[in-house]
């Protein structure tokens, strides 16, 4: 017989980081709730994430303490306002691993991030077009990087939630460039054979999702990171399923522009991210105008604050903000690398399990390996609006539909998916439930 | 809530064995011919729905689509309670369907004139469901506008 050295230095599965989950779940009040007579089995955190009373506490603390208005007053409550914005800003930075907390600019959700990219780059291209006819102005500053015509090109991918089309298609359409899209393999890969021709030296900015919320996938951006920077193009990242589930550091992920949404990750709704390099957002022309976003107004013209406050108009979601602040607190407690330890135990339970069921296919990778704990399947033909609704009657809280990433179903070729997805709080008995369910919706419409 | 009140028998036999299936052309050769496609956004259920019609009687509501057992069943029970009927009765028994899925589980059903569309008295108590109750009918009212035969004069305020 013959034994084998572990050679030392090696991880072994019990250095993993980890936590208690009952515990865990005890932070969250929601999960005590019941549903049609049957626990709660909450399995739509990809869609929005529940919030710990430590988030809950923070939020309401804000309105009953230090409730007052940011940047714009020399009193106490002001001052502690401000102070506490402005902390969030610190600890989301720091989260991200971002090289400075004003690179970190709060948005109202990942939609509105990716938006203000988007319109950055259209002012910036009518800027210079104004420019041209009517010189001298400020706008001859414009940067090169952002100016976009005809003949420029933007690339997606298929697999892009809504947020993170829409946006560049309108972009196009102001601007007259083309936009173009990384297909999507039959495993739910993103397919990068094409890279070579579809990023090229017309190519303006790539954005591309980071873990797609629909097959689960994470993708690998080494590869097209490198071929971006070739080409001299920007790189977008829409993290709103990757930042909430895996530690994310952007110096490491090396993109120019990453966007995610609190409410995905513990945080409140009406708080977002968009952090961009600093080099770049001082290149960016404002968005939104109004107030805090000024450095001097006069009735012939304004000139604009440094980044972030260039892009944060008006009064911003400020208890929201200190929340967001309170949730990253949160998950750095947990620890990321335990969180998405915990998820990828619970992935590969849910795949044998979902295996399992008759007549059920997954689509998206079926592996546990370079993916998320969100998984989207079909139940032979039943509708997911009648898997869902059985699934509700016995507390199972799943998301049916498109997702808001129609060309996916496209691409697999059905109107509507069903979709479990995981979080923190999720445990294997919940996906138990979820299985149980799926033979009770075979049994209704088999 | 009862998950039997959604998926009665009725609908599920609609969903499983539907009436009148498929898209057809008018026999009768003065009949106008009216069409139309309708999604539901939300959920990517899909019907389209075509009246052959005089002007006086709806000689044929065919219908073609995917989507839930309740947008299907729906359709099969339009196809069946206003194919042959004239079209002021048609309208009635449309605003009938409409007021009862609109009615939040509120308005008893009368099934003289609904038939086996009372059937969806369990559905207007599914807010998330009404929609795609209402779809083919949706889809209906604008083909039947199509072949000439006007409105309803009820509006959806689900
Ligand atoms: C991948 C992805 N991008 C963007 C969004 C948009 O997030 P929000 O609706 O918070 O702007 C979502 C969430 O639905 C998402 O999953």
């Amino acid at each position: 017989m013959t034994t084998i050295a572990i050679p030392s230095g090696m991880p072994q599965y019990d250095d993993v980081p980890r936590y208690d989950v009952a515990a865990v779940r005890a932070d969250f009040p929601i999960l005590d709730r019941e549903i049609n007579g049957h626990p709660l089995v909450y399995l739509d955190s990809a869609n929005t994430s529940h919030k710990p009373r430590q988030v809950l506490d923070v939020l309401r603390e804000h309105y009953e303490r230090h409730n007052a208005n940011v940047s714009r007053s020399v009193h106490t409550l002001g001052t502690e306002a401000t102070e506490a914005y402005e902390a969030a800003r610190g600890k989301v930075a720091t989260f991200v691993n971002a090289p400075s907390a004003d690179e970190v600019v709060f948005t109202k959700n990942s939609t509105e991030a990716i938006n203000l990219v988007a319109y950055a780059f259209s002012n910036a291209s009518l800027r210079s077009a104004a420019a041209a006819s009517s010189a001298p102005s400020r706008a001859s500053g414009t940067d090169e990087r952002f100016r976009l015509g005809p003949g420029d090109e933007i690339v997606i991918s298929e697999m892009e939630h809504h947020s993170n089309i829409v946006p560049w298609q309108l972009l196009a359409e102001r601007t007259g460039a083309t936009l173009r899209w990384f297909p999507v393999t039959d495993n739910g890969r993103l397919d990068e054979s094409g890279l070579a021709d579809l990023v090229n030296e017309r190519t303006k900015i790539v954005s591309l999702v980071h873990m797609s919320n629909i097959l689960g996938t994470v993708n690998a951006t080494a590869r097209i990171t490198a071929r971006v920077r070739e080409v001299g193009a920007l790189l977008l990242l829409d993290c709103s399923q990757s930042v909430p589930h895996m530690p994310i550091d952007v110096v490491d992920l090396d993109a120019d522009f990453i966007v995610f949404t609190g409410h995905k990750m513990c945080g409140p709704t009406g708080i977002g991210v968009l952090w961009g390099r600093a080099e770049l957002l001082a290149a960016m022309p404002p968005v939104l105008g109004g107030g805090s976003m000024i450095e001097t107004v006069s009735m012939g013209g304004s000139t604009f604050a440094a980044p972030p406050a260039r892009f944060e108009a008006g009064t911003p979601p400020i208890a929201e903000a200190v929340a967001l602040g309170a949730a990253v607190d949160y998950l750095t407690g947990l620890g990321m690398r335990a969180i998405q330890w915990h998820e990828k135990q619970l992935t590969a339970y849910a795949l044998d399990a979902l295996g399992s069921v008759p007549g059920l296919r997954i689509f998206g990778p079926e592996v546990p390996v370079g993916r998320g704990g969100t998984i989207s399947f079909a139940l032979a033909d039943v509708h997911p609006h009648d898997v869902g609704q059985v699934l509700d009657s016995l507390g199972v809280q799943v998301r049916v539909g498109h997702h808001c990433a129609r060309p996916v179903c496209t691409r697999f070729g059905v109107p509507a998916m069903t979709r479990a997805s995981f979080y923190l709080y999720t445990t294997t008995d919940e996906i138990d439930a979820l299985v149980a369910g799926l033979e009770q919706v075979r049994k209704v419409f088999g | 809530m009862q998950l039997e009140s959604l998926y009665q028998e009725i609908i599920l036999d609609h969903y499983k064995h539907p009436h009148g299936r498929g898209l057809r052309d008018a026999t009768e050769p003065d009949d106008r011919v009216g069409e139309a496609h309708h999604v539901n956004p939300t959920c990517g259920d899909e019907v389209t729905v075509r009246v052959a019609t005089d002007g006086e009687v709806l000689h044929d509501v065919s219908y073609d689509g995917m989507g839930c057992s309740i947008s299907q069943a729906s359709a099969s029970v339009l196809h069946e309670l206003l194919t042959g009927r004239d079209t002021a009765e048609a309208y009635r028994v449309h605003e009938a369907f409409v007021a009862l899925l609109s009615g939040r589980g509120q308005v008893t059903p009368d099934e003289e004139v609904l038939g086996d569309g009372v059937a969806f008295e369990g559905v207007a108590r599914y807010p998330a469901r009404v929609k795609c109750a209402l779809l083919p009918w949706m889809a209906f009212k604008d083909a039947a506008a199509r072949a000439g035969v006007g409105a309803s004069p009820s509006e959806v305020k689900a």
